[in-house]
Parts: C-alpha cells; sequence; structure tokens
C-alpha cells in the first residue's frame, strides 16, 4: 500500500515534468536518429582517384562504387593534383612500379583507396593465373598428344622388335595417366553469419546504444530525483511516517522502472519500425535486460546521489561512472583489449548488459545463453538495493 | 494509560566535536501543550528529531506513547510538521496531502473528508487544487501542518509552525491547537515567538543545548522574579553566560 503510494508519486511528478519526459523519451529518439544517418553516409562515399601513365587494365581493376577514377597526363605530379583537385590518392606508373600518394587527411578515404587498389590487383593477378594456367593446359594437352603418337609408334615398333621395347612402354601410360587439372575458376561468395552484406555500424552498435540510453537516463533521472528528496527535505519527512526504509526503494524502483521499460519500447520500436534494424532475437529479451540494466542504474543512482549534495554534484558522477561503461559496452570488442582492462571491464554493469544485449540482437542467443549475464545484474541492483536500504539508515534508525 | 506522551532522560548529541544536546530530559503529559524555546542554534530541531527516533542520540532514552524510540510503528500515531516545508513542488496541494495520508494508512473511505477538514482547518480550501510550486511561503507552512494532523493523530510535534504565518491566520492555528488539546491530544510545540510560548501549558527553555529552565509560564515569570517570558529567556541566558565565565 505505502510502495503504492510512492509510486503513484514518482508517476505523477515525473508526468508533470514535462521536460524530463521529454529528455527519457524523445532524446534517444533523436540521438538514435542523428547516429543512423551519420553511419550510414559514411558507407556511400566515394574516393576521387587521380591516375597518370597506368595501364588500363589496372584503372579497370581498381574501379568499384567507393572509388571515382580521373585521369592525368603523364607530367602531372601527385603533389598539386592531389592539392588542386582534393584527390584521396594519386597514382602513377613508372614501367611495373605503381606509386600511390595518399592525401590521408580522412583516413576513411585513404582506406577505401588501399581497399580498391588491393582488390584490383588481386583480380589481375588471378586473371593472369588463369590466363597462364589456361596456357599450361593447352600446352601439356599438345605434348600429351604428341606423346601418345610417339608412343603408338613405339609400340609398333616395339611389335616389330620383339620384347626390347617393354620398358620404355610402360613409361608412357604414366604420363598420359597424370591427370590434367582444369584451371579453378575461384569464385567468391560471401555468407554473413550475422546481419547481411548492408549490416553498417548502426545495426552492431544499436542494441549496446539502447542498452546505454536506459541506463543513462534512468541513471541520471533517479539520482537526481532522490537528491531532490534529500535536499528539499521530503526524504526526512517521508522517513517520519512508518513506511519502511524498503519500500521508498522499491517504489522508487517501480515508478522509474516503468519509465525505463516505456522509453525501451519506444526506442526499440522507433529502430525496428523506421530504420528497419536487423534483430535476430527475441524483442521480449532486448526488453527484459534493458528493464534490468534500468533497475541496476536505477539503483546505482540512488546509491550516488547520497554522495552529492547538488544536482551539479551529481552530473559531476557521469564521467566518472557512466563514460567508462560506454568502453566497455561492447562497441570496443572487449576481447581484444589489454589483459587487465578486460578484468576492469567486468567490474561495469553495462560490460554484461552490452554483452547481453548484443547476443540477443544480432546472434538470436535465447534466454539460457545469456542467463549468466542476467543474473549478473540482478545481482548488481540487488547489491545496490541493500546499499541504499542500510544507507537510509542515517535519516531514521529504524 | 500512560501519564507522560514523551519523556526524555539524559538525552545527549554531538555532532563531531560539537556537543548539541547536555543531558537534556523532558517530560510532556498527555493532553497539554509544551513549548520548547530557545534561540537558533540552541538544539531545538535536534531534541524533536531525537524525540521521533530520526537522530541517533549518543547517551540518554526517549519514550513516545510508552514506547522506547526509535520504534517505526509510533510514527503512525504522530503528526510531525519539519522546520523545512517538505513539499512535492510539482503535486497539488490535495496530492500532497493524500500522499502523505496514504503513507499514514488513512482508510480509503476517509481519506475525502480527513483532507477537507484539514485544508479548512489551515485556511487552504479554496487552493487544495493548485500546485504547491505555486504557493507563498505561509500557504506552504500551512500545507505542512494539515498534512501532520492528516492523520488524527495522538501526539503533535510542531517545529516552528508559525513561521512566515500572518498574525490572523496564527491566531487560527492556536484555536485548533487548543481544540486538539481539548480531545486530549499531546503537542509539542519549538517556537522563538515569546507571545506563543505564553500560550503553552508548560515551558522549556534550551540554550547551548541546556534545558536552562523548565515549568509553567507564569512559575517560570515568578522563578525568575520577571514579568513576561521574553524577560526570562534573557534573564536565564544572562545567569548561564555568567555561570561559564565564572569557570
Amino acid at each position: 500500500m505505502r510502495v503504492i503510494a510512492i509510486f503513484k508519486r514518482v508517476l505523477r511528478e515525473m508526468l508533470r515534468d514535462k521536460r524530463t519526459l521529454a529528455l527519457m523519451f524523445i532524446a534517444p529518439l533523436f540521438i538514435l536518429t542523428l547516429m543512423f544517418f551519420l553511419f550510414n553516409t559514411s558507407s556511400d562515399s566515394v574516393a576521387k582517384i587521380g591516375v597518370s601513365n597506368v595501364d588500363t587494365t589496372v584503372v579497370k581493376a581498381i574501379k568499384n562504387k567507393h572509388v571515382k577514377v580521373h585521369r592525368y597526363s603523364a607530367s602531372a605530379t601527385a603533389k598539386t593534383q592531389v592539392r588542386e583537385d582534393n584527390l584521396a590518392a594519386f597514382i602513377k606508373q613508372k614501367d611495373g612500379q605503381l606509386t600511390v600518394t595518399y592525401q590521408n587527411s580522412q583516413p576513411g578515404d585513404s582506406a577505401l583507396v588501399r581497399q580498391a587498389l588491393q582488390g584490383g590487383l588481386t583480380k589481375i593477378r588471378v586473371q593472369a593465373l588463369a590466363a597462364a594456367t589456361k596456357a599450361q593446359k593447352q600446352a601439356l594437352q599438345q605434348q600429351a598428344k604428341v606423346l601418345k603418337t610417339l608412343v603408338a609408334q613405339q609400340q609398333k615398333m616395339a611389335a616389330a622388335q620383339g620384347t626390347t621395347g617393354t620398358a620404355s612402354a610402360t613409361t608412357a601410360p604414366t604420363a598420359t595417366q597424370t591427370k590434367l587439372k582444369a584451371p579453378t575458376n575461384y569464385q567468391v561468395t560471401s555468407h554473413y553469419l550475422y546481419g547481411s552484406s548492408d549490416s553498417t555500424f548502426f545495426d552492431t552498435f544499436l542494441p549496446i546504444l539502447l542498452g546505454f540510453f536506459v541506463f543513462f537516463f534512468v541513471f541520471l533521472i533517479s539520482g537526481i530525483s532522490l537528491l531532490n528528496e534529500r535536499t528539499t527535505g521530503t526524504l526526512t519527512r517521508l522517513l517520519a511516517t512508518p513506511i519502511r526504509r524498503g519500500e521508498i526503494i522499491t517504489g522508487y524502483l517501480m515508478g522509474y522502472g516503468l519509465f525505463a521499460l516505456v522509453q525501451t519500447v519506444i526506442t526499440v520500436t522507433f529502430a525496428l519500425t523506421v530504420f528497419q534494424i536487423h534483430m535476430i532475437g527475441s524483442v521480449w529479451l532486448i526488453l527484459l535486460i534493458n528493464f534490468l540494466l534500468a533497475l541496476v542504474a536505477l539503483s546505482m543512482g540512488i546509491f550516488v546521489s547520497t554522495f552529492a549534495n547538488s544536482e551539479f554534484q551529481m552530473m559531476q558522477f557521469i564521467p566518472i561512472l557512466v563514460i567508462p561503461q560506454v568502453f566497455f559496452s561492447g562497441l570496443i570488442p572487449v576481447d581484444q583489449m589489454a589483459n587487465w582492462l578486460q578484468w576492469i571491464a567486468h567490474i561495469f554493469p553495462l560490460y554484461y548488459g552490452g554483452n547481453a544485449l548484443m547476443n540477443v540482437a544480432t546472434r538470436g542467443v535465447g534466454f539460457g545463453g545469456i542467463a549468466l549475464e542476467l543474473g549478473i545484474l540482478v545481482l548488481f541492483a540487488v547489491l545496490f538495493t541493500i546499499l541504499n536500504v542500510v544507507g537510509m539508515k542515517r535519516y531514521r534508525r529504524v | 494509560m500512560v501519564a507522560n506522551t514523551i519523556d526524555v532522560r539524559d538525552v545527549a548529541k554531538k555532532f563531531g566535536d560539537n556537543p548539541v544536546l547536555k543531558q537534556i530530559s523532558l517530560q510532556l503529559p498527555v493532553g497539554q501543550i509544551m513549548g520548547l524555546i530557545g534561540p537558533s542554534g540552541a538544539g531545538k530541531t535536534t531534541l524533536v528529531k531525537a524525540i521521533l527516533g530520526m537522530e541517533k542520540v549518543d547517551a540518554g532514552t526517549t519514550t513516545v506513547l510508552g514506547t522506547p524510540m526509535p520504534n517505526r510503528k509510533v510514527m503512525q500515531r504522530i503528526g510531525y510538521m519539519a522546520q523545512s516545508d517538505a513539499l512535492y513542488e510539482d503535486l497539488t496541494a490535495r496530492e500532497n496531502i493524500r500522499f502523505f495520508a496514504e503513507l499514514m494508512s488513512v482508510p480509503k473511505t476517509k481519506l475525502t473528508t480527513a483532507i477537507d477538514h484539514v485544508a479548512q482547518v489551515v485556511n487552504l480550501t479554496d487552493a487544495l487544487d493548485r500546485r504547491v510550486s505555486a504557493y507563498s511561503g505561509g500557504m506552504k507552512r500551512r500545507l505542512s501542518l494539515a498534512i501532520a494532523l492528516v492523520q488524527d493523530p495522538e501526539l503533535l510535534i510542531l517545529d516552528e509552525p508559525t513561521v512566515g504565518i500572518d498574525p490572523e491566520l496564527r491566531q487560527q492555528i492556536w484555536t485548533e491547537l487548543y481544540q486538539l488539546k481539548s480531545q486530549g491530544k499531546s503537542i509539542l510545540v519549538t517556537t522563538h515567538v515569546m507571545d506563543e510560548a505564553e500560550r503553552c501549558d508548560y515551558l522549556m527553555l534550551i540554550r547551548e543545548g541546556i534545558a536552562l529552565a523548565q515549568g509553567t509560564p507564569q512559575q517560570l515569570e515568578k522563578d525568575y522574579a520577571v514579568t513576561t517570558i521574553e524577560q526570562v529567556f534573557l534573564k536565564a541566558g544572562r545567569l548561564q553566560d555568567e555561570s561559564h565565565s565564572n569557570l
């Protein structure tokens, strides 16, 4: 009953505060939209390449949809052309030697050129190899023919000469038996285990971003809300009623938990319908993970707020407690980090949340596969909740 | 039948090295109004919080309504008005009262009448559905009092209830306090307004964490051979300072 009173009050206060409400529900959509366009435009970008005196076969091979080739006269120099025409790279050929000059002010463009060049040269090499094998095959076939006629002649001669020619005759069939392998024409077909060829950063990061939004906003809003409760004296006033300390925390968990859930539903629905994100796993599991993350953020925010004396001091916890979590949430692959960093990752709730979200959304892992992560998140929430209930003893002894 | 609603014995409290309460004892008989007077920083609020069981004391015991404090269940029988208005500014006055009434387990059926009644007592009936953020200081004080009254408690503990309230309304509030007293309720009021002190049945003067004097207003005036409580207060203070300098 008292829990319900707290729960209702938290909801009512939240609904009255339109700006905070907008922050919670609209800000994530705004950021998602921005990121969607940012990441998508980068994959369509085209790098300009200047070529001078380069063989047409090479130019043809290099060309793909990410590079645009401009031809220059043999006398053009890399430095001037790159500067004047804002080329990503300039390729000059002297005999068999290709010299590439990168502008390199945008590493992304340089990478595109490198890819095109590598791809092109490989193509040429493969073509050359194929041609060579073909030629070899023809030569071998010709040789085999010649050999055959030779053998036939020999056999005729042997038949005429008696058994003396057997030794040389037996060698001939082995030569003909050498199977000629047809030149394999390697054709690459790519299969993508997760996502598809149009998977972008966005697809992979979206689930983690969702988790992060929930964590960040709930952490901030619940922390500040309890801080206000403390600084305005309403917390003391609350504790002058027969309410249990646990009931206050539970009411808070329910109230903000509900908002976090609504926030997740809105952002997930938005991402799925507007951006048509590939989500392999169950949406319900995504919601569950986010809800648990919200509970952790909530209990953590409330806990941390006891060490802050103003909203400003609450904001100071963001660079210390929230930003580092982003690094370990899976946006940067944790298993490629230094060993000690990997250890640090394990103390951040978002590491487990991000892992679980990634597994469900992009790998379609079921409940069993993320049970460990979920369990650890629950543990985090329980730990901070207990700390909060005990910490409130400062305001009332029972 | 409990003789004393509040029974505080030899309570002492230090904040760090700074003693706020030194060996204070206080008894509030049932159905009486006791005034706790003293300058700001005397330790009135700390004593009030110690009585409520919200402040940990270093020594001594407090018993409220026959129960040693701290005790969560006894809270339900105490109406508390804090020194600072602890209100939810985004909610309306009605929502504020209702919220605290729910925490105090006021039955749902009585909720509406209880809210209307206390609103009337503090003269806020017309402003009940306005948000608290639009309230003046005096209105907030009155709302805090209404919240303290809502569960019809046996004991009222009011920390500076009439600060920022105009004389007419103060009169009204005191009439209500006498009304409650006549119903057998006990009231503990802290104040530093001397004319209010005269209206209490018992007075306790606190200064620098020490109970300087205790008794009915008339008796105190007689003891100190003065005609007003204000003079009692001043004289007692001077005597305390003198005894300090004599040490």
